[in-house]
């Protein structure tokens, strides 16, 4: 847990505070993205907690203890630490880069070495390939791999990372944090990440906190930034379309009908009908023998019609998981052109649907709360 | 392609000095030279360790001074003290070699330390600034990535600056030993020995023989010890940051 108190910072020869009585906390486990413009005092605000900078008054404290009592290169050696410009030291191979802190700290050489090749593992780069080349000789999204693998090499409660995808190019960028949000998922480090990038932010974080002049505007879920911006700066900020950006924070799942009635192949367009009419559908799901979705068949084409489903049923344009996030359902309806998707899961059995409809109700119901 | 065309090239050059080097003895042979030289055999043989010896002291001195004092003034408590070193040494650089040498003379009179201290300082001076430029140049990053990581400033210094500035601290020896090497037949001009006895001994007395009997094997010793430098620099600076590999 990291905990910042009324904490400022004004560098000498200035009158204006660079961090003017920030106070946050982030819960063990949890990644808060510092969010802003230039000079806003987010990065300053991180690296006070390393002290790289030393505030000037307030107290930041981890896991309850207070950082000013610590020995500085004590602390900084328990906190990890991963920067934009990464920072690999191009003199050593990546294994001794990754080992720099284990080192330091005295571990046990056959010890380190065989975390190296476990978290190189963990980011899916070969270790028998990778642990001997040189920083100079990998991509830089391989390298901001190995930056990250170097901060968390001596397991560090907690981790500070500066803009840290910021340099890497944007199919890589998104590759990478996907990567990093499974592998927090499974080291739960408390987390402070620099980030300028609303979308960003919103991807990682669990909360996000934003500075204007160095002052702490909004700290908040990324749902209820995007949904309640607390001031007129909070809402430009986080943008005019922060609404659709509140779909990828949304899961298929969360706005998905499930076990709606079905249809059989066997069954008759009357009994179909009838269903629909009951439940006030438009649509009814065609599922095989297993619950496998199969087809469709719309109300109106089935009223008045003889026959079975199984002669009867349209093709399913697409179907959908329902880990997807709402903006790639959102994103499919409108490519093929239909305001409802069939949910499946991986074995294409039939779990559900979802709407359009469904999907701004869903959206929708913060506001009308609020 | 270009890996397969340089080993070619370099083999060519190679055979091309084999031949060259052969060539040149049998003229030499044939016109007497040879033999002449190795009539001065005890001559050069005693001279010539002395020159090692000159190159060696100053030289080595020179580096055990440089190299630390080019650290010490890129710390961050004599930055100031660093700038107004480099200037120092960038006039430093400008005055001759000889001029060097003759205040030397001046300062500690005739004989062999004069020459060595003399040496030394000419050698000095492109080690120290190679020394800081090299450590100038370590990109931030890297010192903010060691801060921030809890790196001591010592194993900073020695993880991280020293090994990114290695090469361009090597090239400042390089180039002081080269100096050096090449300054030390005038050290006899002050009474410093070595083959330079030999040399102007042979232009004094217009004896080509004994002339090239100092001659050839400075010469010799200067290709030798920038060869043991390349080989140094090659194989002792990390293969992440070493250019020629």
């Amino acid at each position: 847990m990291i905990r910042l108190h009324q904490v400022s910072k004004t560098f000498p020869g200035s009158t204006v505070p660079a961090v003017d009585r920030v106070s946050l906390e982030v819960p063990a486990g949890e990644i808060c993205v510092l969010l802003g413009p230039s000079g806003c005092g987010k990065t300053t605000t991180m690296k006070m907690v390393n002290r790289l900078i030393e505030p000037s008054s307030g107290d930041i404290l981890i896991d309850g203890r207070s950082t000013s009592d610590c020995d500085v290169t004590q602390l900084r050696r328990s906190i990890g630490y991963v920067i934009q410009q990464i920072g690999l030291f191009p003199n050593k191979t990546v294994e001794d880069n990754i080992c720099i802190v284990p080192d330091i700290l005295g571990w046990d050489r056959r010890k380190s070495r065989e975390r190296a090749a476990e978290l190189l593992d963990m980011v899916a780069l070969e270790p028998g390939a990778f642990l001997h080349r040189y920083p100079r000789e990998l991509s830089g999204g391989q390298q901001q791999r190995i930056g990250v693998l170097r901060a968390i090499a001596a397991d560090p409660p907690v981790l500070l990372m500066d803009e840290p995808f910021g340099a890497i190019d944007p199919i890589n960028r998104v590759i990478i944090q996907d990567e990093f949000l499974k592998m927090q998922a499974q080291i739960r480090k408390t987390i402070l990440f620099v980030s300028h990038d609303i979308d960003e932010a919103v991807k990682m974080a669990d909360r996000i906190a934003i500075f204007r002049d160095g002052r702490l505007v909004q700290y908040d879920t990324p749902d209820n930034i995007l949904a309640h911006p607390a001031s007129s700066f909070v809402s430009d900020f986080v943008g005019g379309d922060r609404t659709l950006k509140r779909l990828q924070l949304l899961t298929v799942r969360d706005a998905m009908l499930a076990d709606p009635p079905r249809v059989r192949a066997a069954d008759s367009l009357k009994q179909a009908v009838a269903t629909m009419e009951e439940h006030g559908h438009q649509t009814i799901v065609l599922v095989g023998p297993r619950g496998r979705a199969r087809g469709y068949v719309p109300l109106q084409a089935a009223r008045g019609a003889a026959g079975t489903v199984g002669e009867n049923h349209e093709a399913l344009p697409t179907t959908i998981r329902p880990n997807e996030d709402l903006r790639t359902a959102v994103s499919t309806m409108f490519r093929h052109d239909v305001s409802w998707l069939a949910c499946v899961d991986e074995d294409g059995m039939y779990l559900g649907y979802v709407t359009l409809r469904g999907i701004t109700r869903l959206l929708s119901e913060t506001y009308r709360d609020g | 392609m270009a890996d397969g065309v340089r080993p070619m090239l370099m083999r060519l050059r190679r055979n091309g000095v084999h031949v060259g080097v052969f060539l040149l003895g049998a003229w030499a042979w044939a016109g007497g030279l040879l033999p002449g030289l190795l009539e001065q055999w005890d001559d050069i043989a005693f001279l010539g360790w002395q020159h090692v010896e000159l190159v060696a002291l100053s030289g080595g001195a020179a580096i055990l001074v440089g190299v630390p004092l080019g650290i010490l003034f890129t710390r961050p408590r004599f930055r100031r003290a660093g700038d107004i070193a480099l200037q120092v040494l960038n006039v430093g650089a400008t005055i001759p070699t000889l001029a060097v040498l003759a205040l030397s003379m001046g300062l500690l009179g005739i004989g062999n330390g004069s020459a060595i201290f003399a040496l030394f300082v000419a050698s000095l001076l492109p080690i120290v600034a190679n020394t800081m430029a090299g450590l100038r140049a370590v990109p931030p990053p890297l010192l903010e990535a060691a801060r921030g990581m809890g790196l001591s400033t010592r194993h900073t210094l020695f993880q991280v600056e020293l090994p990114n500035s290695l090469f361009v601290i090597y090239t400042g020896i390089r180039t002081a030993l080269a100096i050096n090497v090449g300054t030390v037949p005038l050290a006899f001009l002050i009474g410093g020995g070595g083959l330079g006895e030999l040399i102007f001994t042979g232009i004094a007395l217009n004896e080509l023989g004994i002339m090239l009997a100092g001659a050839i094997p400075t010469a010799l010793l200067a290709v030798l010890v920038d060869f043991i430098m390349a080989q140094l620099q090659f194989w002792t600076i990390p293969r992440g940051v070493n250019p020629l590999r």
